[in-house]
């Protein structure tokens, strides 16, 4: 059962690296989304996988007197799921918003905050030359700080 | 259980939720978070002064005993850091309330940097692995709202990437952990530090630390792992810049200082001499990409890597030393570079840019503001009789000590480079008289507001003077901070009340 889950633990890491590396940021997320799982399932992999051994004291013992699952990896498991979540719906979100502000989800187009022309300085607002000016930016991006 | 040693965790957590009850026009946050902020401070000096008396602190949460429950650690390294986290954090709360404006300040500024702060806390109280990377994401999330708070395109457009590389180093550092606690079945730091010498196959844990070196790599922006930190530092407001440039990047530093001197010493040949030609890299891309910028942050941003680069070498060497100068560097180069940010806000509000090329005779006009810039670069640059140059002394002296010439001689040319580009910020924006055409901007900075962001750096600067002048005490603490990392057995006897 663990060779398994370490095979299936890998071909998720190396699915979610090919992911990654594309330059679009759709694919990054869905990367994302298979790294955290492939972590997730790593930790449950290493934390000791037993059968039908439930992890529970019977009364009056203060200790299990025979062997039990080890509960502290679902623990684990539990906790980073959770953060993942929302750093997940995080990352979703400001993904729709660089659409909406930059016009594109391909990052090698996100010059915004470092222009390629420098001589144009800090200027955020400036396009490098560089840049594919015929790219469409919504009018919502004119209307600038929107919170 | 010690009270003193949660109460930094606690003050910020508060101060964030008032902050959240009582915003709205009224102004009222703006109060209770500065007050928050002071809080802290006093807190930290209570832990400072009982650490300083009573050596390392322990408490054990819901008093489940050591290895079980979640321990709080505070020894040297931890208590310094938290001070200096309460230092900048009133810094940064005063400064806000004149630099954000009241959009942002409406939707969330002030909860948000509470609970960065918050995190902060966390990550160097924690004695626990698993805690600690909790307290990374609280401190992930805090910055990622405030990093694209007010939602400019630049903002945006440098949080993506932001976002993007600190998630990695996130799942990195969950399977890192995952992966140690397989091979060791336990969490507790202090517990690691005995259980990682039973384990036999030590190529695993090797690879294992190197898990560890990439994912704190990435957080304190070492080479190559620092791309995220020129895209995004400075995109939001001078507030924010100022707190992520002093104290995001020095978590994952101690995070690297802690992992690497109490849990992963099997191999140092190995791990450390990595560590070490990492240093030497991150010192020379970082000055060098400074040297290509006209933008005063982006300058500063890159200063950032440049600098993480002498605290790792600190690590690297391993010496008593060597680690001095990186306790002492961390010191010295949040309070530096956290101040050199603030400057160049001002500096933007009464010349109109960040541009270099657009700035000039801020000496002239204002004369004050060029001795605040003058000290906290000078500083960074390493001249005597000011902090930097005893942090730079320290670890070059630490590397002469072990013979390591090369490296000595990469950190002087770098101190030099830093020279070069602290002096191409004071001729354009300072000394040559204002380009022509470019005006100062029309709308004038209120007396009120230009003492709220004077008194900060004025406070800054002062106490880099003080550190470079008084510099015995500090080393003193430093040095018995030191002492207790290089060994950890003070530590493990602290938390789990028997020796290793």
């Amino acid at each position: 059962m663990t060779i398994v889950l370490a095979l299936l633990v890998g071909v998720l890491f190396a699915a979610s690296v090919y992911l990654m590396l594309s330059r679009t940021l759709v694919r990054y997320l869905f990367g994302l989304v298979l790294m955290g799982n492939a972590a997730n399932l790593l930790i449950f992999a290493v934390g000791g996988l037993s059968l039908g051994e439930p992890a529970i004291i019977p009364s009056g013992l203060s200790a299990p007197d025979e062997a039990i699952a080890n509960p502290l990896p679902q623990a684990l498991i539990l906790t980073a799921i959770v953060i993942s979540f929302g750093l997940l719906a995080f990352a979703m979100v400001l993904a729709f918003r660089a659409n909406e502000e930059l016009g594109t989800t391909v990052t090698d187009k996100m010059r915004v905050a470092e222009p390629i022309d420098d001589a144009s300085g800090g200027d955020p607002g400036a396009l490098g030359p560089g840049e594919d000016v015929a790219e469409p930016v919504p009018a919502a991006a004119a209307t600038g700080a929107r919170p | 259980m010690s009270w003193v040693l949660v109460l930094p965790i606690l003050v910020p957590l508060t101060t964030a939720l008032l902050c959240f009850a009582v915003r709205g026009p009224s102004g009222l946050q703006r109060g209770v978070s500065v007050a928050g902020a002071v809080a802290l401070l006093a807190a930290a000096v209570l832990l400072m002064r009982e650490v300083l008396a009573g050596g390392i602190l322990v408490a054990q949460m819901g008093d489940w005993p050591a290895p079980f429950g979640i321990s709080l650690v505070a020894d040297r390294l931890a208590a310094i850091m938290v001070m200096i986290t309460g230092i900048v954090a009133v810094a940064v709360a005063v400064y806000a309330l004149a630099d954000i404006d009241a959009a942002r300040q409406r939707f969330g500024f002030h909860p948000l940097f509470h609970i960065l702060i918050t995190g902060i806390c966390g990550a160097f109280l924690t004695g626990d692995l698993f805690n600690l990377y909790v307290w990374f994401e609280v401190m992930l999330i805090a910055s990622f709202a405030l990093l694209v708070l007010g939602g400019e395109r630049a903002q945006i457009d440098g949080a993506v990437k932001y976002v993007a590389l600190n998630l990695i180093s996130t799942v990195m550092f969950l399977s890192a952990v995952g992966l140690l606690y397989g091979m060791t079945g336990t969490l507790n730091m202090a517990e690691l530090h005995i259980r990682v010498r039973e384990v036999e196959n030590t190529g695993l844990l090797s690879a294992v630390a190197m898990l560890f070196l990439v994912a704190f790599g990435i957080k304190a922006a070492i080479f190559p792992l620092f791309f995220w930190l020129p895209a995004a530092y400075h995109t939001p407001p001078v507030a924010v810049s100022a707190v992520f440039s002093a104290l995001l990047t020095k978590v994952g530093v101690y995070a690297l200082i802690r992992v690497f001197t109490l849990i992963f010493t099997h191999d140092v040949g190995f791990t450390h001499t990595t560590m070490l030609i990492v240093a030497a890299l991150t010192m020379v891309t970082g000055v060098l990409g400074a040297a290509a910028q006209m933008e005063m942050r982006r300058i500063l941003s890159f200063h950032i890597i440049s600098q993480i680069g002498y605290m790792i070498l600190g690590l690297a060497l391993f010496t008593p030393l060597g680690l001095i100068g990186a306790v002492f560097y961390l010191v010295h180069h949040i309070i530096v570079k956290a101040n050199l940010f603030l400057v160049s806000g001002v500096a933007n509000r009464l010349g109109g840019s960040f541009d270099l090329n657009s700035l000039g005779g801020l000496y002239a006009e204002r004369g004050w503001l060029a001795m605040l810039f003058l000290i906290p670069a000078f500083s960074l640059a390493g001249f005597p009789p000011l902090s930097g140059f005893w942090a730079k002394l320290l670890l070059i002296q630490a590397s002469l000590e072990v013979e390591a010439y090369w490296v000595a001689a990469v950190a002087l040319v770098v101190g030099l480079l830093t020279i070069y580009s602290m002096t191409k910020i004071w001729n354009q924006a300072f000394w040559r008289p204002r380009p022509e055409g470019k005006a100062a901007p029309a709308a004038a900075v209120s007396r009120a507001d230009l003492l709220l962001l004077t008194l900060p750096i004025a406070a800054m600067a002062l106490l880099t003077l003080i550190i470079g002048i008084w510099v015995q005490p500090f080393l003193t603490v430093a040095g018995e901070a030191a002492a207790e990392l290089l060994d950890p057995r003070l530590y493990v006897e602290a938390v789990l009340g028997r020796a290793p």
